[in-house]
């Protein structure tokens, strides 16, 4: 397997963007050095053979757990909208989506 | 009633037996935070008058059960539906759960108080409690110290006997290590023993509440009464609990001791080294044989954890958008600009960091080169535990390389702050057992501080691993020296 090549500031720039992380570029410079240095040490992964091994996702290898299809208690829409920072009950409230804003 | 010189088990029985109330003792432990966690900071929140109601309900034998009356601290990334839930981040400073979560709500049943929440890095990311948006908790034993981290209020507030048992979680090392620098018992239990409903995710599949007390004894009459499956928890294991799991005192024949050369490193400090060759010596008084195993792929865990738990955080807090709870920025121009924004000034760097990791590690061209290839070495991990624990009954090694670290001496630098977690990481990797045990103190810059040894057992079978946990305990007794406030 080949060995990716380091972590650019176009690399972070592109993660942040993915991550929904506002940045500036003095964040960019301090994070791609520490990102750097902490891939490098991963890339110690490199050393194994890992051909043939299955992959390990969870210690419980469970599939579709599932309980009795009977109604239960949930939470309210007052529950769910306390916290929200901003509402018009019952909705939370959002910027515009759409329309003559920039768009990302 | 000494707090300083009481277990949680004495207390208990104390409260039952009517030799103290369980207001007297709440009222004791909350004028113990008043008096000295001005200068500690393991606390975020204390529930006062709450805590005064539920140790009164107590006395007028409204409420009963195993821990009835006794005053316990929780971190703060479970879900209370009274106070605030902060996982220590500026994210979540005024977030109130709407409600409790399952382990925490099983110590209410049993008739607990709780005291409050403490501090911790934030979203558990971390060694030290200095990656809390709030304050960094200090070392009872040396101020200029960290607690470890990332439940280090929770063992900060348990050494100084600012509460008589608290709870913690472990996703690579955050409860044995801040255990084994605060002088307590720590313990992860096997993944999916307690329910992580109500546990606000850092990493789901690595993710295990466990509590922090001074004795094995406590730490048994804890878990016996939060383990169990939750219906509300898929992933929480249908295993019954062991009846006599808090009967530590049975002492374990046949015994095996297991000692991995991958954990006796010469990098260990010489207090370090010596605190586990008493261990083993003791263990050898009682009969036990000791074994040697191989776990070869020890040095990798580390580089599969910051993959796998980078990965995973980096979904589970996709959820902080600024919409539904947390932080909102009032600078958005659109939908994207007021998730991006709220998430920059909500989360400290190092949460970003992880966010960013994980990100890279799943985003495409990436995937097979980071996280497919660390989910293949996590199995190989795994498999060593597996091979070794057919040879013993537990491995017994150091918890950390080192005494407790100055404040201020990791912060800067994120991949030496990782290394803190090289010997606990593969117990989350693998999902199995493991528990920091008070091994004595060594004296730096003229104060003393603790080591902890660490016990690693099988899945399952925490009940056997107490036990032999015990032996060390009974025969050494460290768990009496407490720090000097």
């Amino acid at each position: 397997m080949s060995t990716p090549k380091p972590i650019s500031e176009d690399d972070v720039r592109q993660v942040a963007k993915l991550s929904r992380l506002h940045v500036t570029d003095e964040d960019v410079h301090h994070f791609t050095g520490q990102l750097a240095a902490v891939l490098d040490y991963i890339g110690k992964l490199n050393e194994l053979d890992v051909d043939g091994v299955e992959p390990m996702v969870h210690p419980m290898e469970l599939v579709n757990v599932l309980r009795p299809d009977r109604e239960q208690p949930g939470i309210t829409t007052d529950s769910a909208l306390a916290n929200a920072p901003a509402k018009t009950p019952p909705f939370f409230k959002v910027p515009k989506v759409l329309g003559d804003g920039p768009s990302a | 009633m000494n707090p300083t010189d009481t277990t949680l088990t004495e207390l208990r029985d104390a409260i039952a037996s009517k030799s103290i109330s369980a207001a007297e003792a709440t009222q004791t432990y909350l004028n113990r935070i008043e008096a000295h966690d001005g200068g500690l900071h393991s606390y975020h929140e204390v529930y006062t008058e709450r805590a005064m109601k539920q140790a009164t309900a107590v006395d007028d034998g409204e409420v009963t059960g195993p821990l009835a009356g006794v005053p316990i601290a929780i971190k703060d990334l479970l879900c209370t539906d009274y106070g605030h839930t902060t996982c220590s981040s500026k994210m979540l400073a005024n977030f109130q759960a709407p409600y409790t979560a399952t382990a925490v709500q099983r110590l209410e049943d049993a008739g607990a108080v709780i005291l409050g929440k403490t501090n911790m890095d934030e979203f558990a990311m971390g060694s030290s409690t200095e990656n809390s948006a709030n304050v960094t908790t200090r070392n009872p034993w040396d101020t200029d110290r960290v607690p470890g981290g990332s439940s280090g209020g929770s063992a900060a507030a348990i050494a100084a006997d600012l509460c008589a048992a608290s709870i913690g979680s472990d996703t690579g090392g955050s409860i044995r290590q801040p255990a084994a620098l605060c002088g307590v018992v720590g313990m992860k239990p096997t993944y999916g023993r307690i329910s992580r409903y109500g546990l606000i995710a850092f990493a789901s599949s690595l993710d295990q509440i466990g509590p922090f007390t001074h004795t094995v004894a406590d730490t048994a009459l804890l878990l016996k009464v939060m383990m169990g499956h939750d219906p509300l928890d898929s992933t929480s294991a249908s295993v019954p609990v062991p009846g006599d799991i808090d009967q530590v005192d049975e002492a374990p024949k046949n015994l095996r001791i297991g000692i991995a050369k991958e954990y006796m490193s010469d990098s260990n400090d010489p207090a370090v080294a010596a605190a586990t060759q008493q261990a083993i010596d003791v263990y050898k008084d009682h009969g036990a044989q000791i074994v040697e195993v191989d776990l070869p792929h020890t040095e990798y865990g580390i580089p599969v954890y910051y993959i796998v738990a980078t990965a995973e955080a980096s979904s589970n807090l996709a959820r902080f958008d600024g919409v539904h709870y947390g932080h909102r920025t009032d600078k958005a121009e659109d939908l994207i600009d007021l998730y991006c924004r709220s998430r920059a000034e909500g989360f400290g760097d190092e949460v970003k960091r992880r966010i960013m990791l994980g990100t890279y590690a799943l985003s495409s061209g990436y995937y097979d080169a980071y996280y497919d290839r660390a989910l293949k070495v996590r199995r190989l991990i795994a498999n060593d535990f597996d091979t070794a624990f057919k040879d013993c009954d537990a491995i017994l090694c150091p918890t950390t390389t080192a005494p407790a670290f100055k404040i201020g001496e990791k912060s800067d630098d994120p991949l030496s702050m990782y290394l803190n977690d090289v010997y606990t990481v593969n117990c989350n990797l693998a999902g199995n057992a493991g528990i920091s045990l008070p091994g004595g103190t060594t004296v730096v810059d003229g104060k003393e501080l603790p080591i902890g040894v660490q016990l690693l057992g099988p899945s399952f079978d925490e009940s056997r691993l107490l036990k032999i946990a015990r032996v060390y305990e009974s025969a050494t007794n460290y768990y009496t020296k407490r720090p000097q406030l």
